[in-house]
């Protein structure tokens, strides 16, 4: 609807996966797994909701593989205590969202993820939320400090920074091989 | 800039694509944009058809207001300063604002040279009326282009004028051989190494987004097809009957730009838009796009 969806097309593209943008509840017959991009948290529930688009997102979402991103890792967890985002409550953690402070606070930094990749990876955070109160059954793939970055729960895979504003897709390729693919 | 800096102020950029920044004066006004969809708000003090209609300087805005909308929203906050004032950019980035806008809408404080954006942590966005202009401003550290279009008319023909020059430019470029092309940066006045990225890339090596005159759903629709990635509306949204209404009806337009049966639905029973100006009524004095080079 609204955010960095270019960026994650692109990412796909490079890994020879066809995307397109779901807009409407029809889009997402079209489908066999969804990327919710980063962006404005507000304005994604605003134009969920607006239009009609909110119930079937969260129908599909019970069987749809899904990668969220900043943004997208925020309505993805459960519901957070401000009435201006809406969530899906898909992974077991409360995001805090800005919770780095404002622009001049985003940075990027180099994350080291063994448990999926054999290289250094390239990670930036823009505005960025942090996860809270995970829950056990959340699987951290990656810490920066002491705050999970990346993490996983059965089917949904979220970052709270931006794979998609970097030109290494293995984080998207981690995605389809070990969560698209092996959920089929 | 490090490659490092200049993803992370291009980064935010990134993420308010495909959606709407609305001027905002009050934080009454940056909560109805933000329930209405907005991706940030811009905090100023005046909307640009009142600055043109009260006249006098127009400055940076107080810092208890720009505090107070950072305050009332979640969203980004962006604030303008005046072209050259890189004293008031500095109190803007002391106040953590998300993004400068080094704007023609306020008085410019320098005639002959914009703001050093690199110095800034702060991402800028910086206005241009045709390539040249744009790769000068992204030359000086800006993350962000957007049309200058004319502030305050509610009038879309030069956002358009401006988009389309951009557009046209850059596919120019994109044609002409590697040994040519440092005699075309002469000639714009532009930095080389820029242009010859623009001539390999046929794009902006940055996001670009659209302002200055944008009234309705469809002249956002308009600016989008035309390339712009995000539309920035000042007085459109505050100086129309039903800024509520109008606000969200421009937040879906963002979404919907390329879908004409929904852009119907979104445009329907919205009241009046701004009144507007038509070019001939301003006088070349009064012309905003023209401050800056």
């Amino acid at each position: 609807m609204q955010g960095s969806f270019a960026k994650h097309a692109y990412s796909m593209g490079n890994l020879g996966i066809k995307s397109r943008a779901v807009r409407t509840a029809e889009d997402l017959k079209l489908i066999d797994a969804l990327i919710l991009p980063g962006g404005e948290s507000t304005t994604m529930t605003l134009l969920l909701e607006n239009e009609g688009l909110w119930d079937p997102l969260n129908e599909a979402l019970k069987t749809l593989p899904v990668f969220g991103t900043c943004a997208g890792a925020i309505l993805l967890g459960q519901q957070i205590d401000d009435e201006r985002v809406r969530c899906f409550n898909r992974i077991n953690y409360k995001a805090e969202r800005n919770a780095y402070g404002r622009q001049i606070e985003s940075f990027s930094t180099t994350l080291v993820i063994p448990s999926i990749l054999d290289h250094d990876f390239h990670a930036v955070f823009i505005r960025a939320p942090k996860f809270r109160e995970i829950g056990p059954e959340v699987v951290p793939l990656a810490v920066f400090g002491s705050d999970p970055v990346l993490l996983k729960q059965g089917k949904v895979l979220v970052a709270s920074f931006h794979p998609e504003l970097t030109d290494d897709p293995s984080i998207h390729k981690y995605f389809m091989d070990e969560i698209v693919l092996k959920s089929r | 800039m490090t490659k490092e800096l200049f993803e992370v102020k291009t980064g935010l950029a990134e993420m308010l694509k495909g959606g709407v920044i609305m001027d905002v004066t009050t934080p009454k006004e940056a909560v109805i944009a933000e329930k209405a969809g907005a991706v940030a708000v811009m905090a100023l003090e005046r909307i640009p058809a009142d600055i043109r209609k009260d006249g006098g300087i127009a400055r940076a805005s107080d810092p208890k207001m720009i505090k107070e909308i950072q305050q009332a929203v979640s969203i980004p906050v962006m604030a303008k300063c005046r072209i050259g004032h890189f004293a008031e950019a500095q109190i803007l980035e002391a106040l953590e604002v998300d993004y400068i806008d080094e704007s023609e809408v306020l008085t410019p404080a320098d005639e002959a040279n914009h703001i050093w954006k690199h110095d800034f942590k702060t991402p800028f966005v910086c206005g241009a009326t045709n390539l040249s202009e744009a790769l000068r401003r992204l030359g000086e550290g800006a993350a962000l282009i957007r049309t200058k279009g004319e502030p305050g008319t509610g009038n879309i023909v030069e956002a358009v004028r401006h988009m389309r020059t951009i557009n046209t430019e850059m596919a120019q470029l994109s044609t002409l051989r590697r040994d040519e092309l440092m005699a075309v940066a002469k000639e714009m006045g532009a930095p080389f190494h820029l242009v010859d990225q623009v001539a390999e890339t046929g794009k902006l090596p940055v996001p670009n987004f659209s302002a200055g005159g944008i009234a309705t759903p469809a002249d956002a629709s308009l600016m989008m097809q035309l390339g712009a990635e995000t539309i920035f509306v000042g007085s459109g949204i505050f100086k129309s009957e039903n800024p509520s209404a109008m606000a969200k009806a421009i937040v879906q337009a963002a979404t919907f730009y390329d879908n004409p049966k929904k852009l119907a639905e979104i445009s329907e029973g919205l009241g009046s838009a701004m009144k507007g100006l038509d070019m001939s009524e301003i006088t070349p004095e009064e012309r905003m796009q023209d401050r800056g080079w």
